[in-house]
C-alpha cells in the first residue's frame, strides 16, 4: 500500500508541521517515508509545497508522479488548485476555504470554489474561524490535519493523535490538547461529510 | 538506528560521524542545513568540531585546505555557485594534495529553485581532475561521507561530493552507524609551495593518478550494473538522483548501469554499451556523462539524452520526464486550474528593505537617469513589483562593482544596493576599487544584522561596517547610518540625497534587525528567561 500527498499553501502558513506529525506517525508504525520540502526564497510569502510519500514498501523518487497524489492538504484554496495535475483520478482534496490575499491578482473566491466543485472528493472548510472557535487560532493546521485524517488510510486517525502527542509534548500538556482537540474538530469536519450529513 | 534525515542532514551526521574535525561554510540554499546541523548536534558541541559560519566560499575553502594540511578531516560545504567563489582555492587543492581527507561538497540546484544558474558541479571535479561521489539517496548520502574522507586520504586528493536541491531537501529514513573518532593533530611534513617548478611535478603526479580514480569508481559499491531484462534493448545510464525516478518508472525491471561516483568507469560504460543496442542517459543538470559516452562510443552509437532532446534540456529531472524518455509517459487526471495566479516571494511585511527602496525610489525619481545595480540576498526581491528598483543581479558583490564600471562609463546617479553579509562576501574589495578610483557611486549597504535569505545565520560584518568602509578609505564624513522604518523617512531621504549629490563614493548603512531573526531572539531570550526562573 502506498499514499501521496501533496502539502501546500503559502510561506509562514505552517505546512511543514503538518508534515512533521505525519512523518512521525509513519516512522513510528514501520512505513517508508520521502518528504521532499522547498527552503529558501520561495518561503516568503510565496506558494510552498511538499511532496510526502508513505508505503509498505521501499520509495525510491522524491517526487511525486503527475496523477498519482491520492490527496492534496491545503492550507490555503487557490493553493490547493495550483497542483492539479499531479492529483489522481480518485484523488482528494483537503483545504482550507479562507483565502490568503496577498497579490493583486487574486482570484474571485466564486471562481476558486467553482474550480474546487469540479473535483470528485473535496473537503473544504474554514479552518481558521473552527480554530478561533475552540479558543486555540494556532492550531488551525491540526484542524486541517483531522480533516484529512480519515482520507491518510495508510495511518490510522488514533495512530496521527498518538503522533501529535509525542510531537508537542515538550511544549507542555495544554498545547498537547489544543491541538488534539483542533484535530479532533477537524476529523469531524470529514467524518460530517462522509456520512452525508453536509 | 534509524533516524528521519533531510539528506543535508544526512551528509552531516555521516561527517560527523566519519571523524569531521571541523566543516567551512558559507550559508547558501541548498546546503545551508549541513553546518546548522552540525552547529546544533550534540556529539559536535561535544567534540569541538569547528562550525562557525566563514565569510565566503574562498576563506572556508583555504581553511578546509590548512586543517587536512594538519591532518584532520575537514569539509567544505556550499551551493553550486559558491564553487566559482572559491575555484582558485579548490583547483590547486588537488595539485598541492591533501593530508587529513578533504569533502567539497557542493549542493547543485537544477530548476534555479533559489540560485542564478544551474551550473553542473560535476565539470569542476573533472576540471580539477577529482574525484566525485554523487548520493542518489539520503542513505547514501550519509554512508558516502565516510567512504569520501578514506578515498580522499587514499589517494592524497579532495573528493567532491554533489548533490541537487531535491535529495538535499528531501527527508528519509537513514540507518546511522557508530562514529569514529577524529583524526589526531598530524601536520604534514610535505610543503605545499606551489612554484612553478614543484607545480610541474605535482601537476605530473595528479595525470598519473588519473587510473587509479578510475579503477577506484569501477570497483565502487556505489557503482553497479542492474541487469534485469534478459534480451537487448535500452540500456540505461541513471546518475546519482536519477536512478530514483528510473526505478520509480521500471520497477526491478531494466537494463541500469547505476553511476554515483566518478571519473566515470570507461569499462562499465562500454559493457553497457556491448549488452545493448542503444543508451539513454539520466542526468540532473548538464549534460556531464552524456558527452562523456558520446565520445567512448563514438558517434555511431545511438546515444539518447538531454542533448538530442530525449529528456529537456534545462531544469530537473523529475518522474514524469524520465518516465517520458522511458517511453512510459503518464496522462494527467485533471487539467491545471484556470483561476489559479503565480504567487512570487516578497519582501516580509515590516523588513527594512523594504523603506530602503521606498526611500531610494522616492530620491533616485528626481533625477533625469540613475540605476540601482542590486545584489544578491533577500532585498534582489526589491526588483519585483512594487518596487521594481534594480537594473542588476548578477552574482555576490557584482553591485558595488558594476556601479562603478557604469559610473567610469558616466552614468549619473549611479547607486548599488547590497546586504551585510554579501558586502563581506565579496563586497569590500569591490569597495576598495571605488575607493582609489575616486568613482562617483552611492553604496547602500542594508544591513538586517544577519544573513537573512537563507534562514538568519550570523553575519560576519556584524558591529563592524562602519569600521570596514573607514579602513578602506572612505571618508568618514560620507559615511552614514540611518534607520529604516516609514517614520525616519525623511531624514532617510535627506541623507541618500546629499550622498548621491557628493561627486565622489558615499556609503549609506540603513540599519534596522531582520525581523525574523528578531522574533526568533525574542522567543529565545522569553525561553531562557523561563528557564532561569
Amino acid at each position: 500500500m502506498k499514499k501521496d500527498i501533496i502539502l501546500c499553501g503559502v510561506g509562514g502558513q505552517g505546512i511543514l508541521s503538518i508534515a512533521t506529525i505525519i512523518g512521525e506517525a509513519a516512522t513510528k508504525n514501520g512505513l517508508y517515508l520521502k518528504q521532499a520540502e522547498v527552503h529558501g526564497m520561495s518561503q516568503r510569502g510565496g506558494d510552498v509545497q511538499s511532496h510526502l510519500r508513505l508505503s509498505t514498501d521501499v520509495i525510491y523518487s522524491d517526487l511525486i508522479p503527475y496523477a498519482s497524489a491520492d490527496l492534496i492538504i491545503s492550507m490555503e484554496p487557490m493553493e490547493s488548485l495550483r497542483y492539479l495535475t499531479w492529483l489522481a483520478a480518485d484523488g482528494a482534496v483537503v483545504t482550507n476555504n479562507k483565502p490568503f490575499v496577498n497579490i493583486p491578482d487574486y482570484p474571485e473566491h466564486a471562481d476558486v470554489q467553482e474550480e474546487l466543485a469540479k473535483l470528485p472528493t473535496v473537503v473544504s472548510f474554514d479552518i481558521e474561524q473552527e480554530a478561533r472557535d475552540l479558543m486555540s487560532p494556532r492550531s488551525a493546521n491540526m484542524v486541517l490535519l483531522g480533516m484529512a485524517a480519515p482520507y491518510i488510510e495508510i495511518l490510522a486517525i488514533a495512530q496521527l493523535r498518538t503522533a501529535i502527542e509525542t510531537i508537542f509534548s515538550r511544549k507542555g500538556q495544554a498545547v498537547v490538547d489544543a491541538n488534539l482537540k483542533a484535530f479532533d474538530a477537524g476529523v469531524a469536519i470529514s467524518m460530517r461529510k462522509i456520512k452525508g450529513e453536509v | 538506528m534509524k533516524r528521519l534525515l533531510l539528506g543535508d542532514e544526512a551528509i552531516a551526521l555521516g561527517a560527523i560521524h566519519a571523524g569531521l574535525s571541523g566543516v567551512y561554510a558559507y550559508p547558501g540554499t541548498p546546503s545551508t542545513e549541513i553546518t546548522e546541523f552540525i552547529q546544533a548536534d550534540a556529539l559536535a558541541r561535544e567534540r569541538g568540531i569547528h562550525s562557525r559560519w566563514c565569510a565566503n566560499e574562498k576563506t572556508a575553502m583555504e581553511a578546509a585546505l590548512g586543517m587536512s594540511y594538519a591532518g584532520k578531516r575537514a569539509l567544505v560545504c556550499m551551493k553550486h555557485v559558491g564553487m566559482n567563489v572559491c575555484a582558485d582555492a579548490f583547483v590547486n587543492s588537488a595539485i598541492t594534495g591533501v593530508h587529513g581527507g578533504l569533502v567539497v561538497l557542493a549542493a547543485d540546484d537544477p530548476s534555479m529553485h533559489s540560485s542564478q544558474n544551474e551550473q553542473d558541479s560535476r565539470f569542476y571535479a573533472k576540471f580539477a581532475m577529482v574525484p566525485l561521489m554523487e548520493p542518489s539517496n539520503q542513505q547514501e548520502a550519509y554512508d558516502m561521507m565516510a567512504a569520501a574522507f578514506e578515498l580522499s586520504e587514499k589517494l592524497h586528493e579532495p573528493v567532491v561530493m554533489r548533490v541537487v536541491t531535491r535529495l538535499a531537501h528531501s527527508r528519509a529514513a537513514v540507518d546511522v552507524v557508530e562514529p569514529t573518532n577524529e583524526k589526531p593533530l598530524d601536520v604534514c611534513a610535505e610543503r605545499w609551495v606551489l612554484l612553478p617548478g614543484i607545480a610541474r611535478k605535482r601537476y605530473a603526479e595528479l595525470i598519473e593518478k588519473q587510473p587509479l580514480m578510475e579503477i577506484e569508481a569501477s570497483k565502487s559499491n556505489f557503482n553497479r550494473k542492474e541487469t534485469k531484462g534478459s534480451e537487448k534493448s535500452v540500456g540505461i545510464i541513471a546518475c546519482g538522483i536519477a536512478y530514483n525516478y528510473v526505478k520509480e518508472t521500471l520497477g526491478e525491471s531494466g537494463n541500469i548501469l547505476k553511476i554515483s561516483q566518478y571519473p566515470l568507469p570507461t569499462d562499465l560504460v562500454k559493457q553497457l554499451a556491448a549488452e545493448n543496442d542503444e543508451i539513454l542517459v539520466v542526468e540532473d543538470g548538464q549534460p556531464v556523462v552524456e558527452e562523456q559516452v558520446r565520445g567512448i562510443l563514438g558517434a555511431g552509437y545511438p546515444l539518447k539524452g538531454r542533448l538530442n532532446g530525449d529528456l529537456p534540456r534545462t531544469g530537473e529531472l523529475t518522474p514524469d520526464n524520465v518516465a517520458q524518455a522511458l517511453g512510459v509517459g503518464k496522462t494527467i487526471a485533471f487539467q491545471p486550474a484556470k483561476h489559479v495566479a503565480a504567487r512570487p516571494p516578497q519582501l516580509c511585511q515590516g523588513c527594512g528593505h523594504r523603506d530602503v527602496y521606498t526611500a531610494l525610489n522616492q530620491v533616485l525619481a528626481t533625477y533625469p537617469d540613475y540605476r540601482i545595480f542590486g545584489d544578491i540576498g533577500c532585498y534582489t526581491l526589491g526588483a519585483l513589483p512594487p518596487f521594481k528598483a534594480l537594473a542588476s543581479c548578477v552574482d555576490m558583490g557584482a553591485s558595488i562593482t558594476m556601479a562603478k564600471g557604469a559610473a567610469d562609463a558616466g552614468l549619473f546617479p549611479s547607486v548599488a544596493v547590497i546586504g551585510d553579509s554579501t558586502f563581506t562576501h565579496s563586497g569590500m574589495t569591490g569597495l576598495l576599487d571605488a575607493v582609489n578610483d575616486k568613482s562617483n557611486i552611492t553604496v547602500v549597504i542594508s544591513d538586517n544584522l544577519t544573513t537573512g535569505m537563507t534562514g538568519g545565520q550570523d553575519s560576519a560584518g556584524t558591529n563592524k561596517l562602519e569600521a570596514i568602509c573607514l579602513g578602506l578609505g572612505v571618508e568618514p564624513e560620507h559615511v552614514r547610518v540611518v534607520v529604516p522604518l516609514p517614520k525616519n523617512m525623511p531624514e532617510i531621504t535627506r541623507i541618500l540625497k546629499e550622498e548621491i549629490d557628493y561627486p565622489g563614493v558615499s556609503v549609506i548603512i540603513p540599519r534596522r534587525e531582520c525581523i525574523q531573526t528578531a522574533a526568533r531572539h525574542a522567543r529565545e531570550a522569553k525561553k531562557l528567561k523561563e528557564e532561569n526562573k
